[in-house]
């Protein structure tokens, strides 16, 4: 191709601010999940009414999921969409609104989290106000994104950016659907919502669900579809595998949501049809992970050397095992065991810190020397120690979590002989102490990971090198864009 | 646009296209994962005939869904689970509800299950207010200890789980001592706090103190201070106290006594369960005899 030496304009400002926004909520995400750890292992945490379990959960569970992770599918998607369409990124203006944009919603929500105003309902307890907010934004970074398909110089659309595209245009029905709701009066933070009673229920866990289906599964997979093959300097394994797994992904997940409503109101018809497509829903799952762990066939030999790999590969692996895990989950029988327990949280935490956060430290670590034009990353060794500490921190995390969940559902069924229940609630809090204790171990461990990439990613912008024998190698000055982008680790760079 | 690009490392074809360095081989999708994916949708449609699975257009069916070709519903799942469990039960419920307490006691099977219905009640129910072990603390009264503010018989324990202290039933039990802040002087009440401790420990108190008490404490509390569990007067010359033995704790409570509420359980647990509870109480280490 004759493009190599053309030098197109990408709007790189826009994708370093989003960068720098990912890193420090999550890094404000970690912390306050840590934090909420320790208080269920002592209760004596809760300090007074703002920082009370209640409210700080839902602070969590936003700043990981739409502070870090949104931040991030922002960050990647605008780098990702304007180098395989070769055009930059469409409007200025409309692409730094929607940055500020985002980041006036993530801090209007955690208001409302911490002054206990909400709707409560799991992960939209924001207000109608802030709803309204993120529907503007959101429409932007719609707009942004598909006109800058619009004007792409390829003519083909890659597939990363069909991922993309899913993600924002069902987010964005999701959005709506469930935040429908009358404000008490506009100057008023109350609302009342539109559903009421059951049907309230399906809607809650038909969005819920698909916040992880297409936020978190979708959104990411176009992540793994650049930087994986581009990290490897591979072909992707199978255009025909991405394109069946797309349409079956898009399709099957959509339904899955009732099987969060096991066993309650909702009529048996609809819990089967939610289970029965969990379960066919696996399959489309697994193709992402088969098609971002074939396309390293040929460059193997890159995960002894290059870290930052092994961040990606490690997150397919944690993918294939949390989408095996939730149509498992979602099975009646399974599900009432596992139901109401930590086997739940187990499950979406192996999702959130394998699959969403590795994938995501894999893509920082990729674009900081990109984006801030330095020769490679600052150290590749700390690079390796995030990634093992993060790794351990994953596995106590989810296997401290298995022990109490199962155990607790196990204990809550549990009849003596006679007829009676053999075990109280409090007793099985109380038998949960030490694997929380080891939950939030992991935690700690976990973040103490992302303090490292923070370390390492501040000496990267600065410009430092570390000096190590194995150095990364991603921005040649001499070279143009397309040619630093296919980078090598250890090799020598040929200007 | 499709020219023949082939992949030097695996020999296959690419799709022709390329973004950004990145090229897309064409490779089939695997043939077992199509094969898992064909057996999860015939699973599912098998799931389907068996189990209520689509919505009738009519509204009939299964709250408006088809019915299985079982008639499962998660109703008749539960149904199902509970007759197990009261089967289990029902080995020893009859023959308990209808003997007495001395019966019970007697009949080592009996009251084995009366013990074990309670301890699992009373964990789940009681133990919120009163602790696991019935230990209680300030303002929520101990089991464990031959203390009773109304009475440590099982019927009488019964009775209190059954309609409550100071509850929203007509058969509560109901005390309530005055405020006597309006009443006494600061020192009177200094003075009675004295006297009222020196039931319990060999103190020297105030002529005054004993005075004021005879007159205005005595006709509930008695004389010799201990107590008429009639109107729910606590006994005031053993050393366990409700609200704390300190002078000032007492004192506190004579100027502006605390009044707890126990709720009557007669609307949230069966007469079975009740009776199984009184008798697990009773069995703490203060149950009394009639």
């Amino acid at each position: 191709m004759n493009t190599l030496n053309e030098k197109p304009n990408y709007n790189d400002d826009i994708v370093k601010l989003f960068t720098i926004a990912t890193i420090f909520w999550g890094i404000v995400g970690f912390t306050v999940g840590l934090f909420i750890a320790l208080q269920l292992a002592f209760p004596v945490l809760n300090f007074g009414e703002y920082l009370t379990f209640g409210r700080l959960r839902p602070l969590h569970t936003s700043a990981v999921v739409f502070a870090f992770g949104g931040n991030a599918l922002f960050a990647t998607s605008y780098f990702a969409v304007q180098r395989t369409c070769r055009t930059r990124l469409w409007s200025d203006g409309w692409s730094s609104f929607t940055f500020w944009g985002y980041q006036l919603f993530i801090v209007l929500a955690a208001i409302g989290y911490v002054t206990g105003i909400t709707q409560a309902k799991e992960y939209a307890e924001p207000e109608w106000y802030a709803d309204l907010w993120l529907t503007f934004v959101w429409v932007a970074y719609l707009v942004v994104f598909m006109m800058t398909l619009k004007n792409r110089k390829e003519p083909h659309i890659y597939v990363a950016n069909w991922f993309f595209l899913g993600f924002i245009v069902t987010v964005a029905v999701l959005h709506l659907v469930q935040n429908i709701s009358v404000p008490v009066s506009i100057f008023g933070t109350k609302s009342y919502p539109l559903w009421g009673g059951v049907q309230s229920a399906m809607i809650q866990w038909w969005y819920a669900h698909n916040a992880v289906g297409f936020f978190l599964t979708a959104g990411f997979l176009g992540i793994m579809y650049y930087f994986v093959p581009k990290r490897a300097g591979r072909p992707v394994y199978s255009y025909r595998l991405s394109i069946l797994h797309f349409w079956s992904l898009i399709f099957m997940y959509i339904w899955a949501g009732p099987h969060h409503l096991h066993y309650t109101a909702l009529p048996d018809w609809a819990q089967t049809l939610g289970m029965t497509f969990s379960i066919m829903v696996w399959m489309p799952s697994w193709g992402g992970m088969i098609n971002g762990m074939m396309t390293l066939s040929g460059a193997w030999h890159k995960l002894r050397e290059d870290p930052v790999l092994k961040f990606m590969i490690i997150s397919l692996s944690f993918y294939g095992m949390s989408t095996f895990e939730g149509p498992l989950m979602s099975i009646k029988e399974v599900n009432a065991l596992s139901h109401y327990t930590d086997w739940t949280i187990g499950h979406v935490h192996s999702g959130a810190l394998g699959w969403v956060a590795f994938i995501t430290f894999g893509a920082v670590y990729h674009l900081v020397p990109v984006l801030w034009k330095r020769s490679g990353l600052y150290s590749l060794k700390l690079v390796n120690t995030h990634l093992w500490i993060a790794t351990i921190g994953i596995v106590l995390y989810i296997a401290a979590m298995w022990v109490t969940g199962i155990m607790e559902g196990l204990m809550w069924r549990s009849y003596d002989e006679l007829g009676f229940l053999r075990w109280s609630f409090v007793e099985t809090v109380q038998a949960k102490h030490i694997p929380y204790l080891i939950r939030a171990f992991g935690g700690l461990l976990f973040l103490a990971g992302a303090l490292i990439m923070v370390y390492n990613v501040v000496r990267t912008i600065r410009g430092d090198s570390a000096g190590e024998a194995v150095q990364d190698m991603v921005h040649d000055p001499n070279r143009n864009d397309a040619q630093n982008n296919s980078r090598s680790t250890g090799e020598a760079v040929h200007v | 646009m499709s020219k023949i690009d082939k992949d030097e490392h695996s020999g296959v074809e690419t799709t022709g296209h390329e973004w950004d360095g990145i090229k897309e081989l064409n490779n089939p999708a695997p043939r077992w994962w199509l094969g898992v994916f064909v057996i999860t949708v015939i699973w599912s449609i098998g799931y389907w005939v068996v189990y209520p699975a689509w919505p009738t257009l009519s509204g009939d069916g299964e709250r408006g869904g088809t019915t299985g070709n079982t008639g499962w519903t998660q109703y008749s799942q539960l149904a199902e689970s509970q007759a197990e469990i009261m089967a289990r039960r029902a080995a020893y419920l009859d023959r308990f509800d209808a003997a007495t307490f001395e019966a019970i006691q007697a009949d080592n099977g009996l009251y084995a299950f009366a013990l074990a219905g309670g301890a699992s009640a009373f964990k789940d129910n009681c133990a919120t207010c009163h602790g696991t072990g019935g230990a209680g603390a300030s303002g929520y009264p101990n089991l464990n200890d031959d203390d009773w503010l109304w009475g440590g018989t099982v019927d009488a324990i019964e009775e209190t789980i059954k309609f409550g202290i100071r509850a929203n039933h007509d058969e509560t039990r109901f005390s309530e001592m005055p405020a006597f802040a309006d009443i006494f002087a600061e020192d009177e009440i200094s003075d009675i706090a004295d006297y009222v401790l020196s039931f319990s420990t060999n103190t020297i108190y105030p002529t005054r103190g004993k005075t004021l008490y005879d007159e205005q404490c005595s006709l509930c509390h008695a004389e010799d201070g201990t107590g008429d569990r009639f109107q729910g007067a606590p006994n005031l010359s053993d050393a366990i106290w409700f609200y704390g033995g300190k002078k000032g704790e007492i004192e506190a409570q004579i100027r502006r006594p605390k009044h707890g509420v126990m709720p009557n359980w007669n609307v949230r647990l069966s007469d079975s369960t009740i009776r199984q509870l009184a008798i697990y109480v009773h069995s703490l280490g203060g149950g009394e005899t009639e």
